[in-house]
């Protein structure tokens, strides 16, 4: 099983997201496989929800087109058995709360922990419900990589010291999306709290597009999460997809702090 | 039962449902929410507000109306009909909006924002924004500002914006997502009235207890009238809050059935339906964890219902509970059923009523006959049906517009 903290040891963590067979099964695997062999240290794959209320309008687009593929909970299993044919690169699932709950918590951590999915990010469940999850996540060693938000003040050295993995830290307020302004300073005050409490590594997403936001903001923190704008890539689709992912990646992954 | 009801553990939840399952961003602010009404509701000067507003302003007591011609009709049960369609802005809403607004001016909010299927609940909060001074805009499926177009241009003249919400199905629950998403954006000076009893605790406690009035009222009006309890109260259910309210003072009356009557669309067993507690399962969706409307994968249906305050996946978590207790029951009315009804308390007692109201006089319609004339019904009217009236005619193939 990939030990998701050692994953930032070495460097900076560049984290893309894609959304699961968006637009279709083999696009999926093949942008896993160009983001791997492109800079990308973990990728975040995307489970399609009906209601993706933390998204903003360019992953909602994303889950459309993987609902009109067809796309299924099995599907997306079968995406990251396609993946693991090829690949050990680092996974962790960006999922509602109710795909694991109606699949069954403990066979879905299960299935995760046999095609080497090493965490869960799921927005919907605040640490107050994970109680629901953890024991399957403990049991099949799946980290709960929680979220910190910019209001989430006192509580973030609960959060801190009850995550697994790493942190998600949210850098604005809203859905996800492309931004063009980050505030800095409050973010390093909140990943300077984390590091008080805990050891684990902290990774910054919502909003970040361009390589100078990520070269700003992994002077601050361990990792950068970018997920609209590689969806975005996508979404332009075109027999040049795969290109146009890897130089991206390559930028994103040059800029960032060493 | 109302142990029986609640966690004993865990005051977010009825039993299994309930509970806060909502994005982090939002978990400081609803937990303020939770505090600042754990400080209020039992607070004499919050509740002599509260209830001022109601009564000397959305004119409570509303009647407990006999409906005797209906009654003799049918031949069965007395039929009484608790008329919160008198209310002022026309509908049960009101009675939370005040609550809920009175707690948001209390955390010194000034920014009013809500979620409405069929605009009553949007009318409402637009109405008592208008009376607080205090900005409102209000999230509204796009389907259904075509459907109710007159409470739309309402809330406009109230002086509120309103949202088209063009994500999804275009309904209430896509109008319910796009609030959430707006209060994530700005919790500052913003308070979010959740209309229904649906959502992350506390919202479906407060409705639950700002809509009790209903009950409450209906208990010792009927006392006074015929000196004993009904045999069985009937109210609509959407994410159910004209029905907590309408239950609320007889959950403890064992005697007393309660009825909830669902939006069945087409039929419960089509695909064009809403009838959540018969068709649904348990699942995690709008911050709660309650029965739903779902696929096998988790993934939230497409509902259906003629009626665009009924038209919701889910229902509120203490109803899931109702409803797995066999405390209450819940029936499923079709779309032509709800039509008929609609048509015939217009006609035999003069009263325009609700579309989602017509779901519980239909149902009263089927059971009345079969009970005998020394019992009680008290179903709840819980909105007027003049927002429907071009709707109801379209279904019957008459052109009203220009």
């Amino acid at each position: 099983m990939t030990n998701l903290t050692e994953v930032f040891q070495n460097n900076k963590a560049f984290i893309p997201f894609v959304v699961a067979d968006d637009p279709d099964f083999d696009t999926t695997v093949e942008s896993i496989l160009t983001l791997s062999k492109n800079g990308a240290d973990i990728v975040e794959l995307g489970i399609p929800f009906s209601d993706p209320v933390a998204d903003g309008p360019v992953i909602q687009a994303a889950d459309l087109r993987a609902f009109s593929a067809g796309v299924n909970t099995e599907t997306i299993f079968e995406i990251v058995e396609k993946v693991r044919e090829s690949s050990s690169i680092p996974l962790v699932f960006l999922t509602y709360a109710n795909i694991p709950f109606k699949y069954d918590y403990d066979k879905f951590c299960r299935r995760c922990q046999e095609l080497d999915i090493s965490g869960l990010v799921i927005p919907d469940l605040p640490l107050e419900e994970q109680a629901e999850i953890k024991p399957y996540a403990d049991e099949y060693d799946i980290a709960l990589i929680p979220l910190i938000a910019p209001t989430s003040a006192d509580r973030i050295e609960k959060i801190a010291q009850n995550a697994t993995g790493f942190i998600y830290v949210v850098s604005s307020l809203g859905v996800t999306g492309i931004r063009d302004e980050i505030a800095i300073q409050n973010l390093s005050e909140t990943i300077e709290r984390i590091r008080q409490v805990t050891d684990l590594p902290a990774a910054i997403g919502f909003g970040i597009h361009s390589p100078e936001q990520a070269r700003k903001l992994s002077e601050i923190a361990d990792g950068i999460i970018i997920g609209s704008a590689v969806v975005k890539i996508i979404s332009e689709g075109g027999t040049d997809v795969q290109n146009q992912l890897a130089q991206y990646s390559q930028s994103i992954r040059e800029n960032l702090f060493e | 039962m109302k142990e029986m009801q609640k966690d004993t553990t865990d005051i977010r939840k009825y039993g299994q449902f309930g509970g806060q399952y909502i994005p982090e961003t939002l978990v400081n602010e609803i937990n303020a929410v939770s505090k600042a009404y754990d400080r209020y509701k039992n607070d004499p000067e919050f509740l002599a507000e509260f209830h001022d507003l109601l009564n000397n302003y959305a004119n409570r007591p509303s009647l407990l109306y006999y409906a005797e011609k209906m009654s003799k009709d049918l031949g069965g049960a007395k039929i009484y009909l608790k008329r919160e369609d008198l209310n002022h802005t026309g509908a049960h809403k009101i009675n939370n909006v005040i609550g809920q607004a009175l707690i948001a001016k209390r955390m010194g909010k000034t920014r009013l924002i809500a979620e409405t299927g069929a605009g009553q609940h949007g009318v409402a909060t637009a109405t008592i924004a208008a009376l607080f001074g205090m900005e409102c805009e209000i999230f509204m499926g796009k389907k259904d500002t075509e459907r109710q177009k007159l409470n739309v241009y309402r809330m406009q003249l109230l002086g509120a914006k309103v949202h088209a919400v063009t994500n999804g199905s275009m309904v209430l629950k896509d109008a319910v997502n796009a609030t959430m998403q707006e209060w994530a954006s700005r919790v500052d000076d913003t308070f979010y009235i959740l209309g229904s009893a649906v959502g992350p605790y506390p919202f479906p406690e407060m409705v639950h207890d700002f809509q009790s009035v209903i009950s409450k009222e209906s208990k010792q009006q009927i006392l006074e009238a015929e000196g004993k309890l009904p045999d069985m109260v009937v109210a609509c259910v959407g994410g159910g809050s004209n029905a907590i309210g309408s239950f609320a003072d007889y959950i403890d009356d064992e005697g007393v059935q309660l009825i909830g009557c669902e939006a069945a669309g087409k039929g419960v067993d089509t695909d064009q339906t809403a009838a959540t507690i018969e068709r649904g399962s348990v699942g995690i969706f709008h911050g709660m964890k309650s029965l739903f409307l779902q696929n096998d994968d988790g993934q939230i249906d497409k509902v259906y219902s003629i009626s665009a305050g009924l038209d919701y996946p889910g229902v509120g978590p203490e109803h899931a509970r109702l409803a797995e207790l066999k405390r209450a029951q819940y029936v499923g009315i079709t779309d032509d059923e709800a039509v008929n009804a609609f048509e015939y308390i217009a006609k035999t007692e003069g009263i325009i009523a609700a579309i989602e109201s017509c779901h519980a006089l239909a149902y009263v319609q089927k059971i009345a006959p079969k009970m005998s004339k020394d019992q009680i019904i008290v179903c709840t009217v819980s909105g007027r049906g003049d927002k429907d009236v071009s709707s109801i005619a379209k279904y019957r193939g008459v052109d009203i517009d220009d």
